[in-house]
């Protein structure tokens, strides 16, 4: 009783790390990009290698790289003690809802009623789709 | 005329942000390649280390051989494909917006799979694939981007008040 009750614990927080790791990324790359500006404008402004030029010396998006890099190898850790049924879909569908509310607080974007709407049939149709 | 500060109705003070939709047809296509791009490329990575067979850790080097692997290099250019194009949709649409719209690679994936694959689909399966398409549908019809007002300076305020 006490191996399962430690197990659960541990793949909760596995899970949790790859949550975690996996939206700071998310977060960290998408307001790198709010702040290089659109793409596209710069592309027409100053070529494909000015674009790229951009986003490779924000700093921002480079710690956003580590995050995910961090999320990546957490999954692979998990993997390694967990099932894939089991660290996939819980990590892929956590990580919508946690994405949305962090966009929320820390990006300040306008999370309507349709968005909530879409992010939580993400998570469910993610689960669902993985059983 | 003064107004009172409770009676000002400017929607840049009344709300902290403002949404506008940012999509063209072409911005539709770059959302379509983000969630094609990363299941597409996962399964040829699938078939191209599938055919390359287990890799054992004392033969770690086999891995750097796979990359010259066909199926193996076009997966791997698909995702890097796919990083680029994500990123420029961050660039125009909002984080909320991107991820779900781009959630249709799911579908992809299990469609990939019952019709290349030739696995079996269960009904909470096609409930999931029903769902997502939803959320697609639902937050596609929204605004795309979040504007975020730039505060006036307080000079300027106090001169649009006293308007």
């Amino acid at each position: 009783m006490i191996a399962l009750h430690h197990s659960g614990l541990a793949n909760a927080a596995m899970i949790g790390s790859i949550v975690v790791a996996a939206t700071l990324g998310d977060v960290m790359i998408a307001s790198a990009m709010r702040q290089i500006g659109d793409l596209d404008e710069i592309k027409a402004e100053s070529g494909l290698m000015g674009a790229i030029k951009a986003v490779v010396t924000n700093t921002r998006f480079f710690c956003g790289v580590a995050a995910m890099a961090v999320s990546f190898f957490s999954l692979l850790f998990a993997l390694s003690h967990a099932d894939l049924s089991l660290v996939a879909p819980a990590s892929a569908s956590l990580t919508v809802v946690t994405n949305t509310v962090a966009g929320k607080i820390f990006l300040k974007e306008n999370v309507d009623r349709r968005r909530w709407l879409a992010a939580l049939c993400v998570c469910v149709g993610v689960a669902l789709l993985a059983r | 005329m003064m107004f009172p500060a409770s009676h000002f109705s400017l929607a840049a003070f009344s709300f902290p942000f403002m949404t506008r939709s940012t999509m063209t047809f072409r911005r539709y296509l770059v959302l379509a390649f983000v969630s094609v791009s990363a299941p597409l490329g996962d399964t040829f990575l699938d078939v191209g280390m599938k055919s390359i067979g287990p890799v054992s850790l004392t033969h770690v080097t086999t891995l750097f051989h796979a990359v010259t692997a066909p199926w193996v290099a076009g997966g791997i250019v698909l995702l890097i494909g796919f990083f680029a194009s994500y990123l420029t949709a961050l660039s125009w649409a909002d984080l909320t917006f991107v991820l779900p719209a781009t959630s249709f690679g799911n579908v992809v994936v299990a469609l990939l799979a019952r019709f290349w694959r030739h696995e079996q689909i269960s009904l909470s399966r096609w409930a999931g694939i029903f769902l997502i398409t939803a959320a697609v549908g639902f937050v596609m019809r929204g605004p795309s981007y979040t504007e975020h007002e730039k505060p006036l300076p307080s000079a300027n305020r106090e001169e649009v008040c006293q308007l």
